[in-house]
């Protein structure tokens, strides 16, 4: 069997005893190419010694993984809940204060402020929620792993909308009662979830952003909030229509859903480009 | 000689067009250690992170454990253990609770079994319950160390790994650096005890200004000449240095700024 020497220089010594020598059955040459070096076969379905699980599996263990880590380490600091609810239920206050909110006018003004308090706290929850993951190490614990840089986005993106979802449970009754409208109905599910959802689409892609950057507070609302004016729109309209439904209007959801699909798959696409070096 | 474990071809890395590797090439057996050294700023870590999948080249082609880092990267990551300046742990996670969740990511089906005996190892048992918070530098650091092998990987990467470190971890550290040798498992590691750094590595490898100034057996080095070899200006370095490894590089690469 034919050896191939490791190369030597000048300012190597020739008579490395430790110098490795591979041999040349496991280099294959793509045609007038470099060599092709394979150490040990691909998809063996273990790593070292270790068993490890593969294909969907993996990546369903993996996408829990990483929200099930973000519930726990929301649960034990609570912070990013914390600072969004009071946030949430200060807006809708001073809003409430702020407002003419005679009985003609709560129906006009009070999707607008709803949405506003959500917005606004979900910046703040978005944006400590991936700041979180850069801290000892600049999201490299989790680019170490072999795991699909989709994954990653999905997780953060349904373990955001957990996070502001529970703030918008608390707050929604809070706005029921200060601002007098029958908004506590099966319908704003929907409404929620996908207005929710566009948002955390979008914001967990630019918090990644700005994340390594130093004015990242006053960086993730300004490119955020341009985006997803059109969920804001589409989620302000569709609570309107639940307080005071108007024949034949536009159909808000259905315009919701497909902004968040949009977004979704887009930020899916290139959050390995945010992420990577 | 058994197979490479790591190969570098040509290894060029610039951040704003300022050249931080520059034509850098090696070639590392599987099961052996290799010690890299360098003044500060040499471009230690910048290599390192390249070689643990964490920052693309700018140019040149780098292999480890077998897998061409330009496209199979994710395949490399399960032979790849990284540990880097950060220890890279969740801090309100206890220790327990961290090295379940990385087994997690790699889908370890015994990783609750794992976790505890790494921990045992580690001399970390008695605080498996604790949060990473509270742990000092040196706990932690063997946290991250436990958390790197979890997946037994072919190629152990670590930046500076003594960093913090009392005596018995680093007594453990070297035990488990011969560990690895033994089961013919790689290592490369960054350090500036250079006295510990060479007992400890069979080879190793000095950049300076992102040049490779010397690349051998570290028997034939001792601390002196280390420090002549930082003395040394980087600009002096031989700029044939590596042109032997022509035949590894890639035809697709473009190459970057040397």
């Amino acid at each position: 069997m034919m050896l191939l020497d490791a190369p030597t220089s000048t300012r190597r010594h020739a008579d490395d005893a430790h110098t490795a020598v591979i041999p040349a059955s496991d280099l294959t040459r793509r045609p007038g190419a470099g060599a092709r070096v394979r150490a040990t076969p691909k998809g063996s379905g273990r790593t070292g010694g270790a068993q490890r699980q593969s294909g969907f599996r993996l990546a369903w263990g993996q996408f829990w993984a990483i929200v099930g880590k973000d519930l726990r380490t929301e649960l034990r600091t609570r912070q990013v809940w914390l600072s969004m609810g009071v946030f949430a239920l200060l807006t809708l206050l001073i809003f409430s204060f702020a407002f003419d909110l005679r009985v003609e006018n709560t129906a006009a003004v009070g999707p607008g402020a709803l949405w506003v308090s959500f917005i606004f706290a979900s910046m703040l929850g978005l944006g400590r929620n991936i700041a979180s993951e850069q801290e000892r190490g600049p999201m490299d614990r989790l680019l170490l792993c072999p795991v699909d840089r989709q994954v990653i986005y999905l997780a953060k993106v349904i373990g955001n909308v957990i996070f502001i979802g529970v703030v918008e449970v608390v707050a929604l009754p809070v706005f029921a009662a200060l601002y007098n409208l029958p908004i506590l109905v099966w319908a704003i599910l929907p409404i929620t979830l996908l207005g929710t959802l566009g948002v955390a689409a979008v914001g967990v892609i630019f918090a990644a952003l700005a994340a390594n950057t130093r004015a990242r507070e006053f960086l993730l609302p300004l490119l955020v909030f341009p985006l997803i004016v059109p969920i804001v729109i589409g989620a302000v309209k569709a609570t309107e229509a639940l307080v005071t439904p108007i024949h034949g209007d536009a159909p808000w959801l259905g315009l919701i859903a497909a902004f968040d699909i949009i977004f979704l798959s887009l930020s899916a696409v290139l959050f390995h480009f945010v992420v990577e070096e | 000689m058994g197979d490479p474990a790591i190969l570098v071809t040509h290894l060029t890395k610039s951040f704003d067009a300022r050249p931080i590797l520059r034509r850098v090439s090696f070639l590392l057996a599987a099961g052996q250690r290799l010690t890299l050294l360098g003044p500060n700023g040499a471009g230690k870590t910048t290599l390192l992170r390249i070689l643990a999948t964490l920052a693309q080249p700018t140019g040149g082609r780098v292999v480890v454990a077998g897998c061409d880092l330009s496209d199979e990267a994710n395949e490399a990551r399960w032979r790849i253990g990284y540990v880097g300046h950060q220890t890279g742990l969740y801090d309100e996670l206890t220790a327990r609770e961290n090295l379940l969740f990385f087994a997690r990511m790699f889908g370890l089906r015994d990783g609750a079994r794992r976790a505890d005996a790494l921990l045992a190892r580690v001399g970390l048992r008695a605080r498996a319950s604790d949060r990473v918070a509270a742990f000092s530098r040196g706990q932690a650091q063997r946290l991250a160390l436990a958390r790197a092998i979890l997946h037994e990987p072919t190629v152990l990467l670590l930046d500076e790994p003594d960093t913090g470190l009392d005596e018995d971890a680093l007594t453990l550290l070297a035990e488990l650096l011969a560990e690895r040798a033994e089961a013919g498992q790689t290592t490369l590691f960054t350090t500036h005890q250079l006295a510990r750094g060479l007992a400890q590595s069979d080879r190793a490898l000095i950049l300076v200004g992102g040049r490779v100034a010397y690349d051998g057996p570290s028997a034939a080095l001792d601390v002196a000449a280390v420090r002549a070899y930082y003395a040394g200006k980087a600009d002096d370095a031989d700029e044939e240095y590596g042109e032997e490894y022509a035949a590894y590089d890639d035809p697709d690469d473009v190459g970057g700024e040397p």
